[in-house]
């Protein structure tokens, strides 16, 4: 492969990787909340995280121009204060594979988390430990497979990521062309035997994904 | 001293109305399902909370509406036994009775283990995972897993109505020596008489959401207090409860 499409294949796992890392950050509290408590507001933290899975990437990402974008909400006290702004760069992309990956961590996590039987946690507390001490040491290891499989899919979904990555990090080649958008260039400028490998080696990573997902899921139950 | 238990609840159409107490001793709460003796039973260790009402053990309050004390299950030390006995399926046996006791300094934990391990001759099955054990075995861990931190107080909720009856007087024998050597209030939920009647030194009567007799077996076999504890007494062992219940007294047909 040559230098370019190396630099894509490369930077979309790197972006898909710390993208996933977030998202183990965010996704697992969040997912802990939405399944083990029951406040006011739930309903709406649920939507928020899901939002990203069904809006169109676009729009995904036309809030966060307008969250973090140079004359944004955000954008602009971070633009003041230090002179840099998030657009246009790889943390961009980051930025963008996180948003729309994390319905994906957050709904198989909760599913998980639910599925956890119940008796086993008041076993816990009645054992003496408390709600964190349950959360880590019993709910969550029961509740592995599920977040594996939601970690594998957020990572595929991160690294496919197209339409709000490039509205966030744009198409600058060898800085922010991720795979996804490196193939919208090469198909752009007819370069077809290019994209070829490169649509190739998407569809295989994706399908093993797919393939280990599936495989965790189904332990889980 | 003793357990005092006085509990009001109402929770999908079904009311719950009670007051006892018990000493140091092993009471059986007994009646059909659905009685409300397991909803007590979780009260007491802080897994529902009641509408009204207050618990003490030996003169501390764990919860009091009137107060508004309800300490969390976690900060109430007693040894809680399911009915599907909650042992986790990813912990070993040796990690499972360890879990009980995490917050004891890790010597005297272990050795406490250890000595379990022996007395309810668990030995050899440490690294085993619950699903490798016997029915018999897994018991003796929830056993050994809800006492290694020495809690002032047992409630059992039917652990022993899945066994087979051989492994089930067993079982009973166990809870009784358990129950001698720990010297601790113990509370077993059961709707079976035969089993209140061989092990219980105090049996009180539920009848939904009420009690309705409170006394030593001999007493509860011998002088029911009502129509429906002598049927409920007749009516063992409850095949088919929701039969029973709808027979006439002496009809258990």
């Amino acid at each position: 492969m040559e230098g370019p499409l190396l630099f894509s294949v490369r930077l979309s796992l790197q972006v898909a990787a710390v993208a996933t890392v977030l998202i183990l950050l965010v996704g697992i509290p969040v997912a802990y909340l939405l399944a083990r408590r029951d406040f006011r507001g739930r309903e709406l933290l649920d939507m928020v995280f899901t939002l990203p899975l069904v809006l169109p990437p676009t729009v995904t990402g036309y809030y966060l121009v307008v969250l973090f974008g140079r004359n944004g909400l955000i954008g602009r006290f971070v633009h003041e204060w230090t002179g840099w702004s998030i657009m246009f760069t790889w943390y961009a992309a980051v930025l963008a594979s996180f948003v729309v990956a994390l319905p994906l961590m957050v709904k198989t996590t909760r599913a998980a988390i639910e599925s956890v039987d119940k008796n086993l946690i008041a076993a816990s507390y009645t054992l003496g430990h408390g709600e964190i001490g349950t959360a880590v040491q019993v709910i969550l290891p029961l509740a592995k497979r599920g977040i594996l499989a939601g970690t594998v899919i957020s990572f595929a979904r991160a690294m496919g990521e197209f339409g709000a990555t490039l509205m966030l990090a744009g198409n600058l080649p060898g800085r922010t062309d991720t795979m996804p958008i490196a193939i919208y260039s090469l198909a752009g400028s007819g370069e077809w035997s290019k994209a070829h490998g490169m649509v190739l080696l998407m569809t295989v990573l994706s399908g093993l994904f797919i393939y280990l997902a599936n495989r965790y899921a189904k332990r889980v139950i | 001293m003793g357990l005092q238990v006085g509990f009001q609840k109402r929770v999908n159409g079904f009311s719950l109305d009670i007051a006892w107490r018990i000493g140091n001793e092993l009471a059986v709460l007994f009646g059909f399902s659905g009685a409300g003796k397991s909803l007590t039973l979780q009260m007491i260790a802080g897994l529902m909370a009641p509408d009204r009402g207050s618990l003490r053990l030996d003169n501390v309050v764990y919860f009091d509406s009137s107060t508004g004390t309800d300490l969390p299950p976690q900060r109430r030390p007693f040894g809680y036994l399911f009915q599907d006995l909650a042992l986790f399926p990813h912990m070993t046996v040796w990690q499972n009775i360890l879990y009980g006791g995490a917050f004891l300094p890790r010597q005297e934990k272990e050795s406490r283990a250890r000595e379990l391990i022996r007395e309810f001759k668990l030995a050899g099955l440490e690294d085993r995972y619950p699903r490798e054990i016997s029915g018999g075995q897994r018991q003796r861990v929830a056993f050994a897993r809800a006492l290694i931190r020495r809690p002032k107080l047992l409630l059992l909720d039917e652990p022993f109505s899945a066994l087979d009856r051989p492994i089930r007087l067993e079982m009973r024998q166990f809870l009784r020596k358990v129950r001698d050597d720990f010297d601790i209030p113990t509370l077993l939920v059961t709707h079976d008489f035969e089993e209140a009647l061989s092990i219980a030194e105090r049996i009180i009567v539920y009848q939904e959401g009420t009690i309705v007799q409170i006394g030593s077996p001999e007493a509860v076999k011998d002088s029911p207090a009502s129509r429906y504890v002598a049927q409920l007494v007749e009516c063992n062992p409850p095949v088919q409860p929701t039969r029973c219940r709808l027979a006439a007294p002496g009809n258990c047909a």
